[in-house]
This record gives C-alpha cells, structure tokens and sequence, in this order.
C-alpha cells in the first residue's frame, strides 16, 4: 500500500504539472538565458514568466523583486548577510529562538564573527514575547529576522508587526517564510515586509531551488558574486529547469491556497481532534489558532519518537519527530525547549504535515493505527501515568531544561 | 535522521523479547531518566542453586536501539551465572545486535549499567537512587560522572569527544564540559602511554608463538592504535605467521600518503616490544572483510 504522507514540511511531491513543465528543460531546451541567440534567450523568457508566477503568488509589486536562489538556506543567507554589509555601522542582529538552522546556525557564526545576536524567546505556546523584541531594538540593529510560521509547530508570527517595529528603530526586516508560502495568502504590496525567503520543494517543486523576495528600494548586496544574472544580484547560471518548476509551483499554490484554510485545515483537525480523542497523555504544542492550517504537533507521554516513528514506518505512515534521538543530536528540539515543553512531553513529540493531495482515506488510517503504536511502546516504557515520576533513575539536573541557542 | 539500523536491531524493535516487569525479581536496576530521553529498568531473577540467571525481563522509555539493547541484554545473560554476566561489555551487546551506529553507542552502555544496577539491588548493596556512581558530575545536562567516562574511555578505547558524547552522552547538551572531556581523554591516553611497556621476552626465555601473539596484540593496543586513533585512523591486527605480522590500516591511515613511514613505524615498535625478527606486513584495504 502507498505510504501515508504526513511529513510535508520537510519536502513535498512535485506535482504532475510541475515535473511536466520543467521536463523540457532538461532535455531539448537546454539553452543558457543569457545567451544572444533565440535558442537560448526564449529559454530566458520561460525564466522572466515564472519570476512573474513567483511574484504573483506573494503579491509583490514587480516580479523584479523575486531573486532565484538554490535553496531556503541560500535565500535566507543573502537576506541577513545583505542587510549587515548594506549596514555596517549597525552590528545587531536580531532574530528569534525558534527560527531554522539555516538562520540560527549563520547567527551563531556572526556571533563569533564580532556581530551582536539577539534571540527573541517564546510563550509556552510558541508565541513570540514583543516585548523582549522591543527592548532589543536600538539603532544598533541592522536587520531582525523571523520567521513567518514555524516548521516543527506551524506557530505563525505575526511578521507585519514585526516589520513595523523593526522600521521604527530604522532596521530592515526579514521572515523566512518558507513554510507560510503555499499555505498562507500572501500580499506583498500591503505588506511593509522588506525581505522575504522561500523554498521550490516545500511547495510542491524539486529540491534545489528557492526565491528571495527584496522589495524594491531595500538596500542590497548580492552573496554569489558572479556573472550578470539576476540583475548582477546572484552570479551563477540559472537553474532553468527549477525556475520553470518553482513558477508552475507558485501558480498552483496561488490556485489553491483557499483550499488549505478549508479542507486542509478540516482534515487536519480530523486527525488532530481525532488523535486526542483515542489516546490519553497527549498534548498538541504550539497555539491551537495562530499556526498553520496543514501542521499538527502531538506530543504523547511516557514514549519516545524514534520508536514511535518507527513503528509508525512499519504501519506505512511517515511523520517527524522532535525528539532527540531522532534529531541527531542528544536533546529534544530546540522549538519545544525554547517553548518550555516539558521534556517527558518533548521526547514523544511527532509532527504531522500535511498537504492539499492528503485525503480523508489516508487521516483515518493514521487514526486507526496511532493508538496501537502508542500502547505498544507504553506497555515497554517503564513511566505510565500511573508511575509518571519514576522511583529510581536518574533526574537531569535542570541545566538541561534551558534551551540553548 | 534515519539510522542505518542493522536487521539484528531492528527485529529486536519490533519484536522484543521478555519485556515487562518481574515481581518476584531478586534484583531491578533502574538507569536513565525520562529528561535525558531513555531510562531502563532491567530485573533478573536466578536459581538458588546453581545461581544462574533463570528470567530476565526489562522496560525501556527510548528510541529503538535502547529498546533493542535491553532486549538484546536479556537474551545475553540467560543462564549466564552473576560473574558471567557481568563480564558482558557494552560492546557485547553491539556485537550482539549486529552493530549500533556509533551515535547510539550509549544505549548499549546504559544497558550494561542496569545490569550492573540489578546485580547491586540482589546483593542489597545501597546505591542513591540518583547516582550511578560517587564519582563527580562532569556534564550537567546529562548527569554524567567522571568515572562514567573514563570507564567509557577504557573500555572502548575512546580518543574523541565525540566518542566520549556517543558512549556516555556527556557533551552532547550545551557542550560546556566538553573541554573537561578533553582534559580526561588526555589525562588517560597519557597514562596508557607512561605505562611499562610490554618488555620483549628476556634474554633466553622461550618466545612461544602464544607469548608472540599476546606480546603482538599488547603492543598494538597500548603503542600503536592510541597513536593512529589520534588522526582519526585505527589498526588491526589480521594474522600472526611465524615473524610476519600482518595488519590492515583503517580510517584514515587507509591509503594515506605516510602510510609506508607508519608501517615501517609499526615495525619498529614491535621489533622494541616483541622480538627482533618481526616483520609487519600491511594488507590492502578490505582485506579485513575477506579475512574476518
């Protein structure tokens, strides 16, 4: 039987449409954008349309405002790297401790590079304090950056406040919004938002490529310096294929974005309220109304993720966990500490995500196989609600309660 | 992260065996705690009259190699007598599942500790309920002694940081201690090097091939691995015929530009350390696999 696919915000499929756009591409239309002659430059014209696609779908006032990237990461490098040389005087950065690798490793690395690096905490339910941020902003600050919506919880923030806030103390604005892009309507021309990242694979396009959103007038310096591409904004022949593809993406997400406010958010409620109906000692973490209609994070106590992904693989399910063992590193996920989930919770945690191709099929059969998962390893644990503080080993001291970075 | 979890493992996940708690158990030890992400509870129970271990059950809260280990370790030390049983080494256990990845190491170590956990609640011996051991915490996040770790080290030969991190999980939380690691690493590492060496046969004795292969094997663990594990590269020993040593060069040191200068290097040490007529032969790479 087809897997059930629940980990959509980790990659998604590339839908039909998609693949079939950017075939030709890799095979008869292989011609290089920049070059003089029709072969290629028609090539750059199938590039110039999925610019305007890409545009459309964030609502940006000009397509010349959308940057091809390779990537999230790429795109999220360029925007706070971009802001702290346009900047220099201004050696603050502040973003948030809930953001993604891909900004809160580069923010570390700026850290020990000299620059100054404030991270904004959450409430216990992955809301960002305001108050913390305002106190951080000064005339130091060259650029704050936060995410639009959270990939482990789906906790959006609310990014044109930010913006503004960030304005007031002369700072730019940047939100990786790579998991709020598809499943979010967005409206760049009412937004005072002044950089903005996404990624191809996240929304239904191939790995390998991603956009940057600069609003016209932002102050700009490139990361890839290179060729001529892109308005001399990032050197480096285009990824054609993936341009075509992340366009044909962008203009099917801008088609069904309505859906995912409506059947997406009643399936995954289906399979939400459906989980805390049939399992006892689960608890959903992140705000219940200010998060992502497609995600659910559920965490069940007294097991741990690794195990229960696993079990749930044999079952034909694919979901992620924010548990350590399956992080690759020894502590529970950065979010769900920087939230204050406490750690018998944190370990049990598994993310949900799904997508506009999820059916109602496929959210019954996670139902009915969830809850023998879950038994399973609750009869191996040794902790049950019945011996929720275990009478002999070890406690972490509570150093380990305080998330780092 | 997907592991590359071995068949062996992953049978033992989905199939445990002799899970559950033992009432009547003559010795539970309980290791781990639900913050730090695993926690075992291992019971053994044994005949009074030939005092070997006749039932051996666990509960594990952790991911699926800790699942798998603790059930591996009950399958281990059935009919096994006490003694035996705690000759079972962590690695005795990764054998056993057919391999763990080197980032799991730790569910096999704190397999070992509840056993040894067990066999202290049979023999009534007090132990405080959180500490494994009276040594002094070294990471905090973690909880983990200094004794732990240079058991660890010991045991299975560590020389990183990040084995130390894999084995005992010290390290692997906020990184603070991880310099004190470092400082136990080298303090052990020095030790085994100041160590008397293996002396060659003295003048006159008789040098069985048995005394040659021990005096062989010596010499590899204490002069010539510790050294090669410092650049991330590691040594073994293939075969020993008459004064021909043959020995493969693994990690780094496989293929390496200076790997003639460390044979010739290797030979050394064994004609200092073993006898005067050695001669070390290095085989290609993978001709462990063939020989193994």
């Amino acid at each position: 039987m087809k897997p059930v696919y629940l980990d959509n915000n980790a990659t998604t499929a590339v839908a039909p449409e998609v693949l079939e756009a950017m075939l030709p591409f890799l095979h008869e239309r292989y011609g290089n954008p920049s070059s003089i002659h029709a072969f290629g430059g028609d090539v750059g014209r199938d590039v110039e349309r999925a610019r305007e696609r890409v545009a459309a779908l964030l609502g940006a006032e000009s397509p010349t405002e959308i940057l091809f990237t390779s990537c999230g990461t790429e795109a999220d490098s360029t925007a706070i790297l971009s802001a702290l040389e346009a900047y220099p005087e201004r050696r603050q950065l502040i973003t948030t401790r809930v953001e993604h690798p891909a900004v809160l490793s580069l923010a570390r690395h700026l850290e020990r590079k000299g620059y100054e690096v404030v991270r904004v905490g959450v409430d216990r339910d992955g809301l960002l304090d305001l108050v913390e941020l305002r106190a951080a902003l000064s005339t130091r600050t060259a650029l704050v950056s936060a995410m639009w919506a959270n990939n482990e919880t789906g906790v959006v923030f609310p990014v044109e406040d930010l913006a503004r806030m960030a304005h007031d103390a002369g700072a730019l604005f940047h939100t990786d919004a790579v998991q709020a892009v598809g499943k979010l309507p967005l409206d760049m021309r009412r937004s005072t938002i002044d950089m903005l990242s996404l990624s191809g694979h996240k929304l239904h396009a191939p790995k390998g490529i991603g956009a940057l959103y600069v609003r016209r007038g932002t102050k700009f310096r490139p990361f890839l310096i290179g060729g001529h591409q892109e308005r001399n904004r990032r050197g480096g022949t285009e990824n054609v294929p993936g341009i075509v593809a992340l366009g044909t993406a962008a203009e099917l997400a801008h088609r069904h974005v309505a859906e995912e406010q409506t059947s997406v958010r009643t399936l995954r409620d289906r399979l939400e309220n459906g989980i805390l109906e049939r399992i006892p000692d689960a608890i959903v973490n992140g705000h219940r109304e200010r998060r992502l209609p497609n995600t659910s994070n559920v965490s069940f106590e007294f097991v741990e993720g690794e195990a229960i992904l696993l079990l749930m693989d044999q079952a034909g399910i694919c979901a992620s966990s924010g548990s350590a063992c399956t992080s690759g590193s020894l502590e529970p996920s950065h979010v769900l500490r920087a939230m204050g989930v406490p750690f018998t919770y944190a370990h049990g945690s598994i993310r949900f995500s799904l997508s506009r191709y999820t059916t109602t099929e496929e959210i019954d059969r996670v139902l009915a196989e969830m809850p023998p998962v879950i038994a399973r390893l609750r009869e191996i644990s040794p902790f049950s609600r019945a011996h929720p503080v275990p009478d002999g080993p070890a406690t972490c001291p509570t150093a380990c309660r305080t998330p780092k970075d | 992260m997907a592991w590359d979890y071995s068949e062996k493992l992953k049978d033992h996940f989905f199939h445990p065996r002799n899970v559950g708690a033992l009432e009547d158990a003559d010795g539970k030890g309980e290791v781990g705690s639900i913050a730090c992400g695993d926690a075992l509870t291992f019971y053994i129970k044994t005949d009074p009259q030939t005092h070997r271990i006749t039932q051996a059950t666990f509960k594990t809260f952790g991911c699926g190699s800790a699942i798998a280990s603790a059930s591996a370790l009950t399958e281990l030390v059935l009919g096994k007598t006490i003694e035996e049983a705690l000759r079972i080494t962590n690695q005795d256990i990764a054998d056993y599942l057919g391999g763990i990845p080197q980032e799991k190491m730790h569910c096999s170590v704190m397999g070992r500790e509840a056993l040894e956990a067990a066999v202290a609640d049979m023999r009534g011996e007090q132990r405080a309920p959180e500490e494994h051991d009276d040594g002094a915490i070294v990471c905090h996040c973690f909880g983990v002694t200094d004794k732990k770790i240079e058991r660890a080290i010991r045991e299975n030969n560590l020389r990183t940081v990040d084995q130390v991190t894999n084995y005992t999980k010290a390290g692997g939380g906020c990184g603070a201690c991880q310099a004190e690691i470092e400082a136990i690493l080298n303090r052990i590492v020095e030790e085994q090097r100041r160590k008397p060496a293996p002396r060659p046969a003295a003048a006159g004795a008789r040098m069985t091939q048995l005394r040659k292969i021990a005096l062989v094997q010596e010499t590899i663990e204490h002069e010539v691995r510790p050294v090669l594990q410092k650049d991330g590269g590691d040594i073994e020993l293939i075969d020993i015929e008459g004064d021909t040593v043959r020995v493969a060069l693994v990690g780094h040191c496989a293929g390496c530009m200076a790997a003639g200068f460390t044979t010739g290097w290797i030979q050394d040490k064994m004609r200092e350390l073993v006898s005067e007529g050695i001669t070390v032969v290095v085989e290609p790479p993978g001709a462990t696999e063939a020989a193994s």
